[in-house]
C-alpha cells in the first residue's frame, strides 16, 4: 500500500489559474437527507454502522465501496425499501429535509413517493406499455385527470430523455424497448411521482457503454430538479457523475468529501487503497 | 505416465468405438421404445372410443334427452349441459378461493404457516373423490334432504381448490422480485402491486391452472354419485338433481341395453374430447406465454 | 504485484535513471569545459538523444498508464512523471548547450580560472540531487527545501554577468570567450529552474499541493527579464 504522507491538503487542485468550481449549480441549500448515528441489521447481522452524513440537495451523490460494504443497504435505508426483508432493525436518525422517515407512525408508502428508486435491472411493467408504465405511479396512487396525466406522461419522458424516441409509440410494451431505453424508462417512471430524490442503485452496470453515457448525461441533467443519490461499483463512473462522493467499507462510512478531492487525494488511506484499486 | 501416454490410453480402439455406437444406439431405440410406450394408453383410449362411439355420434346426441327404457334412441343433451353446469359452479367454488389461498402463500404468508398450508393442501389433493362424495352429501344431502346440483357444484368446487391454490401459488412466485420492489418504491399501496401488476403478469399461468383444475374434476363420477345424483330430464332448478356426462355414462355402461352401451361410449367420446379440448387450449396460452 | 503496480513501478524507475543520466550529462559538459576537453564535450552532445527517447518513452508509458483511469496517488504520479521528464529533458538539452560553449572557449586561450560556474553547477546539480531524493524517499519537506535556493543561484548568475559584462566592456578581444561564459552561467541558471520545478511537482505528488508560482521568488521583481 503507498505510503502517502496525510499532509491535510487545501483543496487546491491542477491549474493554476485561480479557479472557480466549473459550472457549479444552484449555490448549496440545507442538506437533503441528515443522517446521523444511523445501524441497521438484518437479524443479528449488523449490515450499517454508525453512519453520520448529511447528503446535500440538488447534487448528486455517490456511494462507492467493495462488495459487500453496506452500499445498497444504505441506499435502500433511504427510502425504507429494506423493509422488503423480514426482520431488519434500525437505530439512530434519517431525516428527509428534516423530516424523520422512520418515526412513529410514518407510512413507508408516502416515504417511498418523496424518494423514488431505479433498480440495477430495469424492470418494466411486462403487462404495460409505455404510457402505462409511466404513469402507473401516477394512476395507482388514484390521480386520474387524463390532462394531467399526459402532462407529466410527456415531462417524465422528456426529464429522461426518452420522449423523442418513443412519442410515436407510447402504446407499445414497455418491454420491447432496448435495454438502455428501458432503463430511461424506468427512470421517467420513477420521475412520474415527483419524488424530491431518487436514488440510482448501480443503474448502468447491466448496460452498454453508449447507454451508460446517454444516462450519465441524463443523470447531469437531473440534479437541477432532484437530489441524486448513486450507488456504483465504476469508480470513474462515479468521479465523472457526482458531485459528492461517500466511501463505505464493512458497514461503516469512511470518507466522505467533494469528489474531485476524495479521488485525486483522499484523506484516509483505505480510501486511497480502494480507489487505487488496492482492494476490493 | 506422461501426459501424451495418458491420452492414448484413453482414445478407444477402433473395436471399443464400434461398440459404443452399437451401444449408444441401442439405447436409443430403447428410449424411443419406451416412449412410445407412455403414450400408447392415449391411442389405445382413443381408438376405442372413436371405434365405438363414433357412429354414435350425431345431432341427437346432443340436443335430445335419454329416451325412457326401452326405446332406442335418444341423446345426451343433459348430461352435457349439466356437467358444463357442474364445472361452473366448482368454479365458483375452486377458482376464487383457490387463487386467493394461491395469493396468500406466494405473497404474504408466513414460514410456518405455508408449511401447513401447503401441507393440508397436499393432503387434500390426495383424498379420494368418492370420499368427497360422501363428505358432501353429508354436509348438503342428507340437512336439505336431497340430491341437488349445488351439492354436486359444491363437491367438484372443493375438489378444485388445493390445485388451484398451488398452481396459483407457483406461478406468483415465478413472478420476479424485482417487480414489486419496483411497485414498492413508487409508493404503491402492497395489496395494488399484487392485484394490478404481479396477479396480472402470472394471469396466463393462473388461467391455465384453473382450466388444468377443470379438466380434472370434468370426469369425476364418484363425488357426483351422492352429490348431483343424475336425472334423465332437464333440471330446471339448482336443488334438483341433475344430469352429468359422466354418470350418465356410468349408468348406460352398467345397464343391459345394447344402445344404452352405443350411447355411453359417444358420451365416454364426447368427455375425452371435451377434456383433450381444455389441454389443447392449455398448451396454446402456455405457448403464447413463452414466447412472448 | 499486480500488472498495474508493475507498471507504475516501471514509470518511477524509468524516471529515476532519466534523472541520473541527465544529472551525469550536466557534471560532465562542465568536466568538459574545466579540463577544456572537446572529447567529453561530444560525448555529451551525442548522448543527448538517450535522454530525448527517454522522455518519450515516459510520456507514453504515462499515457497508457491513463488509459487505465488511475486515481489518487497513481494519478498525481502520472501526471508529475510527465513533467519532470520534460524538465529532465530540457536539462540534458542545457548539458549540450554547456558542451558545444566549451567546445568553442578550447579554441581559445582560457581567460582566468573557473571558480564560479563549477560552484554554480554544483549547487544546480545539488538541487536536482536533492528533489530526486526526495522523490525515492517520499519526502516532500526536503523538496520545498530545495525551492529557495534558486535565488543563490540567480543570484551568483547575476553576479557573473555584471563581472563579465564589465570585462567585456574594458577588453573587447575577450568578448567571444565572455559571451560563450554568459551563456554558460545563464544555463546553469536554468538548470536550477528545471531542478525548482521537479521539487514542486514532487511536492504536488506527496502533499496535493500546487505550490508552483505561489512560492514567491523574491527576485521576480528585481529582474522580470530571466
Amino acid at each position: 500500500m503507498p505510503d502517502v504522507s496525510i499532509a491535510p491538503p487545501p483543496a487546491a487542485t491542477r491549474p493554476s489559474a485561480p479557479v472557480a468550481t466549473p459550472k457549479s449549480p444552484a449555490p448549496e441549500e440545507s442538506p437533503a437527507f441528515d443522517i446521523r448515528g444511523f445501524s441497521l441489521w438484518y437479524g443479528a447481522r449488523q449490515a450499517l454502522n454508525d453512519v453520520t452524513i448529511k447528503i446535500p440537495a440538488r447534487r448528486v451523490t455517490a456511494i462507492i465501496g467493495p462488495s459487500g460494504c453496506g452500499k445498497s443497504t444504505f441506499l435502500r435505508a433511504l427510502n425504507r425499501m429494506h423493509e422488503v426483508t423480514p426482520g431488519t432493525r434500525i437505530e439512530g436518525s434519517l431525516k428527509l429535509f428534516g423530516d424523520d422517515l422512520y418515526g412513529p407512525g410514518v407510512d413507508p408508502a408516502s416515504v417511498r413517493r418523496r424518494v423514488g428508486m431505479v433498480f440495477q435491472k430495469s424492470n418494466p411493467f411486462p403487462t404495460m406499455s409505455i404510457e402505462e408504465n409511466v404513469l402507473v405511479g401516477l394512476r395507482l396512487n388514484g390521480v386520474r385527470d387524463r390532462v394531467f396525466l399526459r402532462e407529466r406522461l410527456e415531462e417524465s419522458l422528456r426529464l429522461s430523455a426518452l420522449w423523442d424516441e418513443v412519442k410515436e409509440h407510447l402504446h407499445r410494451p414497455g418491454v420491447s424497448l432496448s435495454g438502455g431505453q428501458q432503463q430511461r424508462l424506468c427512470i421517467a417512471r420513477a420521475l412520474a411521482v415527483q419524488p424530491e430524490v431518487l436514488l440510482m442503485d448501480e443503474p448502468c452496470s447491466a448496460l452498454d457503454p453508449i447507454a451508460t453515457a446517454r444516462i450519465e448525461e441524463l443523470i447531469q441533467l437531473l440534479r437541477e430538479k432532484f437530489t441524486v443519490v448513486i450507488v456504483t461499483h465504476n469508480m470513474q463512473q462515479a468521479a465523472r457523475s457526482s458531485d459528492r462522493t461517500a466511501f463505505f467499507y464493512l458497514g461503516r462510512l469512511i470518507e466522505f468529501g467533494d469528489t474531485r478531492n476524495l479521488f485525486t487525494n483522499p484523506s484516509n488511506p483505505q480510501t486511497e487503497a480502494y480507489v487505487s484499486g488496492r482492494f476490493g | 505416465m506422461s501426459e501424451a501416454d495418458t491420452i492414448a490410453a484413453c482414445r478407444p480402439s477402433l473395436r471399443q468405438q464400434k461398440q459404443r455406437r452399437v451401444t449408444s444406439l441401442a439405447v436409443t431405440w430403447l428410449m424411443g421404445a419406451s416412449a412410445l410406450l407412455v403414450m400408447t394408453p392415449l391411442f389405445l383410449v382413443l381408438y376405442f372410443l372413436i371405434r365405438e362411439g363414433a357412429s354414435s355420434i350425431d345431432w341427437n346426441f346432443f340436443t335430445q334427452l335419454p329416451k325412457p327404457t326401452g326405446e332406442t334412441g335418444g341423446g345426451m343433451a343433459n348430461a352435457i349441459v349439466g356437467t358444463l353446469v357442474l364445472l361452473a359452479m366448482g368454479a365458483v367454488i375452486g377458482v376464487p378461493v383457490g387463487v386467493m389461498g394461491g395469493v396468500y402463500l406466494a405473497e404474504y404468508g408466513a414460514e410456518t404457516a405455508n408449511y401447513w398450508i401447503r401441507f393440508t393442501a397436499d393432503v387434500l389433493n390426495g383424498i379420494p373423490s368418492i370420499v368427497w362424495g360422501m363428505v358432501v352429501y353429508a354436509m348438503l344431502v342428507l340437512p336439505f334432504k336431497g340430491f341437488s346440483a349445488y351439492a354436486g357444484g359444491v363437491a367438484l368446487g372443493l375438489m378444485m381448490i388445493p390445485l388451484v391454490m398451488r398452481t396459483t401459488e407457483e406461478v406468483l412466485l415465478l413472478v420476479p422480485q424485482s417487480y414489486r420492489e419496483a411497485g414498492l418504491a413508487l409508493g404503491i399501496a402492497r395489496w395494488k402491486i399484487i392485484t394490478v401488476i404481479v396477479i396480472k403478469t402470472a394471469l396466463k399461468g393462473i388461467i391455465t391452472g384453473i382450466l388444468v383444475a377443470l379438466a380434472r374434476v370434468a370426469g369425476e363420477t364418484a363425488p357426483l354419485l351422492f352429490t348431483a345424483l343424475g336425472n334423465n330430464f332437464w333440471s330446471h332448478n339448482l336443488s334438483q338433481p341433475i344430469a352429468a356426462l359422466p354418470l350418465q355414462i356410468f349408468t348406460y355402461a352398467m345397464s343391459a341395453s345394447d344402445d344404452w352401451h352405443r350411447q355411453a361410449w359417444a358420451g365416454a367420446l364426447v368427455l375425452m374430447l371435451m377434456i383433450l379440448s381444455i389441454n389443447i387450449l392449455v398448451r396454446l396460452l402456455s405457448r403464447g406465454k413463452s414466447a412472448s | 504485484m499486480t500488472h498495474y503496480a508493475e507498471e507504475l513501478e516501471g514509470l518511477k524507475e524509468t524516471l529515476l535513471s532519466m534523472a541520473s543520466q541527465a544529472e551525469s550529462a550536466v557534471a560532465k559538459s562542465i568536466r568538459a569545459l574545466v579540463e577544456r576537453d572537446d572529447m567529453i564535450a561530444r560525448q555529451v552532445i551525442d548522448a543527448d538523444n538517450e535522454l530525448d527517447e527517454l522522455e518519450v518513452k515516459i510520456d507514453d508509458a504515462a499515457i497508457h498508464l491513463l488509459a487505465k483511469a488511475p486515481l489518487a496517488t497513481d494519478l498525481r504520479l502520472t501526471a508529475v512523471a510527465m513533467k519532470i521528464s520534460q524538465n529532465l529533458e530540457r536539462i540534458g538539452d542545457s548539458a549540450v548547450t554547456i558542451a558545444r560553449r566549451s567546445i568553442d572557449l578550447g579554441t581559445e586561450p582560457q581567460l582566468k580560472p573557473y571558480v564560479d560556474i563549477p560552484r554554480m553547477c554544483s549547487m544546480s546539480l545539488e538541487m536536482l540531487r536533492d528533489a530526486i531524493t526526495a522523490f525515492i524517499n517520499r519526502d516532500p519537506e526536503k523538496a520545498r527545501r530545495v525551492i529557495p535556493r534558486d535565488i543563490d543561484v540567480d543570484n551568483l548568475n547575476r553576479q557573473l554577468h555584471r563581472e563579465l559584462a564589465s570585462f567585456m566592456v574594458e577588453r573587447p578581444p575577450t568578448i567571444s570567450r565572455c559571451l560563450n561564459l554568459m551563456t554558460i552561467s545563464k544555463t546553469l541558471e536554468r538548470i536550477a529552474d528545471h531542478a525548482t520545478n521537479v521539487a514542486e511537482e514532487v511536492v504536488y505528488l506527496y502533499e496535493a499541493v500546487d505550490i508552483r508560482h505561489s512560492v514567491h521568488k523574491s527576485n521576480e521583481a528585481e529582474n522580470p527579464n530571466r
